[in-house]
């Protein structure tokens, strides 16, 4: 009889990049830890990934990506969810990102931006820190 | 078998001599014991404290080893290797439009690079043109935008077609983009059977680890025989399938996981090409290899050495193939992608460098080394000069290309050689069960194989079994680091031109060509149905690589990853 | 606007919201469900149950496309599996069902077991209820998949498809074994490949089977015969006609049988009923329990004790409780 709401994420890899290694080893990482993965894989463009968000009523969004083109897609996503009034999701970005470009990525709203290198654990850490499910009556 | 390296006396005597020092050794651990439970390479493959003739005991030196240039081919596939010619230095690049990875290639040729290699952007390396919205904010990012015949243009412009040989990765759009350069090259004046060079086309690898994906797996497999078809009539020097296992590794596969899954995949593409009718002998030489050269130096001269024993057996047992030149593993390497750190960047050197030791000692044909700024982005030039001169230096310095195979007849390498072919051998069974390769990625097998080894080499780390320097022992912070800027306004200049182009083509000689391609992609697969020429006469016509592409969306149906876990 | 005129709407962000509500058991979400009810009864519910690797996802992709054109709106429930040891779960079926994201009158959403067996997940009925309630045409639920045992989907389908494809080594095995009498049309999906007739001839066999038995009992002489239907699914090949079969069973229940169809929605009334009901009891005497100082926990570890049984105790739980209120 649990009335614990259980954190419902969507993992998620915009633009053409194939590389998916690292998406499905978070995502796995995060199912071990107890969350609700959806996972859609490689190449959604940002209407996709808002949509997606929207009827999966995720807490949270976290993007995958390697190929350089975050400075397109992370600012299209943040705008479709605040025009379809789901700003409150929180969205983290994964991959490879220039240095100079990570204060530009979060002054956008994007939370957190980790790196190569992040450790599985201090990810979850962080999720479970920084990101609360939706309350239970706010239907 | 009268040619055991080790009589039967002398592997008596090493027997009793080894058990005394079995003896010694735990003696010696009691004092100090060893400083890890459990010593095992990078791909998590448990290794001894001491390989000796017991370990080969029974190793046939010429069936087994043998002679370089000579079956089985185990230590390489030319009998001369680096002392008469040194691999090809191949630096892999592409960045931003044609002009500036043109500019990239003449000051690697200046370098004293002796081969071309190209990178494409995602929307190139997807079948789709700049001015797609799927391509947004991709254009010329992780590679070079090519759209069209002009772009192939600016992207050769001033280097000579057949004196240098080429490398594009490439994979659904190969054929396309093997149209583009052959056109162009015949457009320039240049002869296509003197043309020299390899296209990556190897779709399968795709369905298994990279996921650049456009079609399903059959019409994907159909387009590959089409262009092995033509280079063998019509391209004679160029390698049609660079057979690749640097992106499985990539995507977390294992030592032996890369070799039986390329090696099969290897397996399927000839078996598709004798069911087009095709004489093995007459294609197989056109066949290449790509592997990935990891952190782990002896794990991956033994994998290397067992590729090559394991394709000249199977070409010659399973496929019948008569001429010597049809059984050799040829191959490119590639550094190790992956086991760079954006931690402390300047290390990513000594790690390159040791992966293209492996890479040599392994007998490759030709090499990429990664520059150090690669975790960031497209390197460099201050950083792809040092990784050349790594192997410039491994070349005319250190002395390992002086002689052939050295490591041969290292009790620890022939045995993990050994090992690698066994484990390899294994999955090949299975995947013989299963019914092929097709059926194998359809129940994502391979797929899921690769993502278990992914996700347990990553809780090694975390939990400190396996060791990276900067991330979990001595770890360090992210330094900004200097790197190059790929400038979003070239985007939007792409697609003028782009724009442009179209304008100015004869759009009913346009329509023409691109009916034909279709109508060849409708019918069943032969050699009246070869998409090649038909895409040649396309792209002189002005067709662009997304209008092409979009044929064989519409004809052969799109794919999308299942992505099980 | 309130969340029952949102639903009622279509708002789509309203009924993402309220589905998760009602799959964590949120207690408003009774008397949301108790307003919705009225509205519910005209959208068609299909499952799609078989073992994995049979093509379900990429099926329902190309039903959800054929329904489109006829100008239905769709949803789909698609169910995966919670990992026993974490709670937590990985749910991909949507990757194949990509090209209707866009889509306004598409509404996909992915469920978890969460513990729950029989092929869908707790919540399913009342989920229905909701999206039947916006106003979707066709429902279809994807089952998880596990082969055996997914038989609950029959309880809330108006027509059940059981989707198997050849090679599979023993899937008529497994299907004879747990979900023959559930199919009301029977799938070959992967057509093309080798075996396929076999499976067909097989399935075929076996249905005719339970047709003779049928007889012999006399139950449902002119009853429904379920056809078996190749598909290619990832050609789009055989789409049509599956889903004239679905049109033909839905006929069929309408016109010639609506006893049947009375059967399936009585027995789905009944299982929501009997389901709900069990939970607030439940509820209710826990509360009620611990009103009095009584944890959960504290008697799951006398129980453990073996100083009480666990049958004892309900009995006098229920016994107490209810005396005092009659």
């Amino acid at each position: 009889m649990s009335q614990e709401r259980r954190l419902r994420i969507l993992v998620a890899k915009p633009g053409l990049d194939g590389h998916d290694r690292g998406a499905r080893v978070i995502a796995r990482a995060l199912r071990d830890a107890g969350f609700e993965v959806i996972y859609t894989g490689c190449h959604q463009t940002p209407e996709q990934i808002v949509q997606t968000a929207i009827q999966e009523d995720v807490d949270l969004i976290g993007l995958s990506i390697l190929s350089g083109a975050h400075n397109y897609s992370f600012p299209r996503i943040m705008e479709l969810l605040k025009e379809n009034g789901a700003d409150d999701i929180t969205v983290i970005g994964g991959g490879i990102f220039p240095l100079e470009d990570i204060p530009r990525l979060k002054e956008i709203g994007i939370k957190e931006i980790f790196t190569p290198g992040s450790k599985l654990e201090d990810i979850v850490k962080w999720i479970r820190e920084n990101v609360k499910p939706r309350k239970m009556d706010a239907a | 078998m009268g040619n055991k390296i080790f009589s039967e006396s002398a592997i008596e005597r090493i027997e009793q001599e080894y058990k005394e020092w079995l003896k010694d050794y735990e003696k010696a651990l009691q004092k100090l014991p060893e400083r890890l439970e459990r010593f095992s390479t990078v791909s998590d493959m448990e290794v001894k404290p001491l390989y000796t003739p017991l370990d080969i005991k029974n190793k046939d030196y010429l069936e087994e080893i043998g002679f370089p240039g000579r079956y089985p081919f185990t230590r390489g596939v030319q009998t001369t290797m680096y002392r008469a010619r040194l691999w090809t230095m191949r630096m892999f690049a592409g960045l931003g439009t044609a002009e500036q990875t043109n500019e990239r290639f003449h000051y690697l040729i200046n370098h004293g690079e002796t081969g071309l290699s190209t990178a494409f952007d995602f929307p190139t390396l997807m079948g789709y043109d700049t001015d797609s919205p799927l391509a947004r904010g991709e254009c010329g990012r992780c590679g070079v935008a090519i759209d069209t015949i002009e772009d192939m243009q600016r992207l050769f412009a001033g280097i000579n077609l057949e004196e240098v040989t080429t490398s594009m990765t490439i994979n659904p759009p190969a054929s396309v983009i093997w149209a583009m350069y052959i056109a162009n090259a015949e457009n320039e004046g240049y002869d296509r059977k003197k043309l020299g060079g390899t296209i990556q086309n190897d779709c399968l690898k795709e369905f298994i680890a990279q996921k650049t994906l456009m079609l399903p797996p059959e019409p994907s497999l159909r387009l590959v025989v089409d262009t092995v078809e033509f280079g063998t009539r019509e391209v004679p020097r160029w390698n049609t399938i660079s057979i690749s296992g640097y992106h499985i590794r990539e995507a977390g596969a294992t030592a032996v996981q890369e070799l039986a899954f390329t090696i099969y995949d290897g397996i399927t593409y000839v078996e598709e090409c004798i069911k087009r009718g095709l004489n093995v002998d007459d294609f197989a030489g056109r066949l290449s290899f790509f592997w990935n050269s990891h952190i782990d130096f002896f794990e991956e001269i033994a994998k290397m050495r067992a590729a090559r024993r394991m394709w000249a057996r199977i070409m010659k047992e399973r496929f019948k193939a008569q001429k010597p030149r049809s059984m050799l593993c040829r191959f490119h390497v590639q550094t190790a992608g992956c086991s760079l750190t954006a931690q402390e960047p300047y290390n990513n050197i000594i790690r390159t460098t040791t992966e293209a030791l492996a890479a040599i000692l392994g007998g490759c044909q030709s090499l990429h080394t990664n520059s150090l700024d690669e975790v960031y982005m497209i390197p460099s030039e201050f950083a792809v000069r040092i990784a050349l001169r790594t192997q410039q230096i491994l070349a005319d310095e250190v002395g390992v290309a002086n002689v052939i195979d050295p490591l041969a007849g290292s009790y620890f390498v022939e045995a993990l050689t050994d090992r690698m072919e066994e484990e390899a051998l294994e999955y090949i069974r299975k995947l013989d069960e299963m019914g092929g390769m097709v059926a194998a990625i359809e129940k994502n097998y391979p797929q899921m194989e690769i993502a278990d080894s992914a996700y347990r080499f990553q809780q090694q780390v975390e939990s400190g079994e396996k060791v990276i320097i900067g991330i979990n022992k001595f770890p360090s912070e992210i330094p900004p680091l200097e790197v190059i800027h790929i400038d979003p306004e070239i985007e939007r200049l792409q697609i003028e031109r782009l724009h442009q182009f179209k304008e100015r083509r004869d759009k009913v000689k346009l329509q023409k060509a691109l009916d034909e391609l279709r109508k060849r992609c409708e019918g069943p697969p032969c050699w009246e149905n070869n998409v090649m020429p038909a895409l040649i006469e396309a792209v002189k016509a002005g067709a662009t690589e997304q209008e092409c592409c979009d044929v064989y969306r519409e004809v052969f149906g799109t794919y999308t990853d299942p992505a099980s876990f | 606007m309130s969340v029952v005129e949102q639903v009622l709407k279509g708002d789509v962000r309203a009924v993402a919201r309220l589905l998760r509500d009602i799959d964590d058991q949120v207690p408003s979400t009774r008397s949301i469900l108790q307003q919705l009810y009225p509205h519910t009864g005209n959208a068609y519910v299909i499952g799609i149950t078989g073992p994995p690797g049979a093509g379900k996802s990429t099926l329902v992709d190309q039903m959800t496309a054929y329904y489109r054109k006829q100008g239905k709106t769709v949803a789909i429930l698609a169910v995966d599996p919670t990992s026993p040891f974490s709670g937590g779960a990985i749910l991909g079926d949507r990757i194949r069902m990509q090209r209707h994201f866009l889509d306004k009158d598409v509404f996909i959403r992915s469920l978890a077991t969460r513990g729950h067996f029989g092929g869908i997940t707790k919540s399913t009925h009342d989920m229905i209820t909701v999206l039947d309630a916006m106003g979707k045409d066709i429902i279809m639920i994807e089952t998880v998949g596990v082969g055996q045992g997914e038989v609950e989907i029959a309880e809330c389908a108006h027509t059940t498809l059981v989707v198997t494809v050849p090679g599979l080594g023993d899937d008529i095995q497994a299907i004879k074994a747990g979900i023959m009498e559930i199919g009301n049309i029977f799938v070959v999906n992967k057509a093309d490949r080798e075996g396929a007739k076999k499976t067909v001839q097989e399935l075929r066999n076996l249905l005719e089977m339970g047709k003779k038995f049928r007889m012999e009992t006399g139950a449902g002489k002119n009853g429904w015969d379920p056809p078996v239907v190749e598909t290619q699914a990832h050609k789009g090949i055989g789409v049509d006609t599956l889903c004239g079969e679905i049109e033909k069973h839905r006929e069929y229940l309408t016109a010639q049988a609506p006893e049947e169809l009375e059967q399936i929605m009585l027995k789905r009334a009944l299982h929501q009923f009997s389901a709900t009901l069990k939970d607030e009891l439940f509820k209710e005497v826990i509360k009620r329990m611990e009103g009095k100082g009584l944890k959960l926990e504290d008697v799951a570890k006398k129980i453990m004790a073996k100083e009480i049984d666990p049958y004892s105790l309900s009995r006098t739980l229920i016994k107490e409780e209810f005396k005092e209120d009659a």
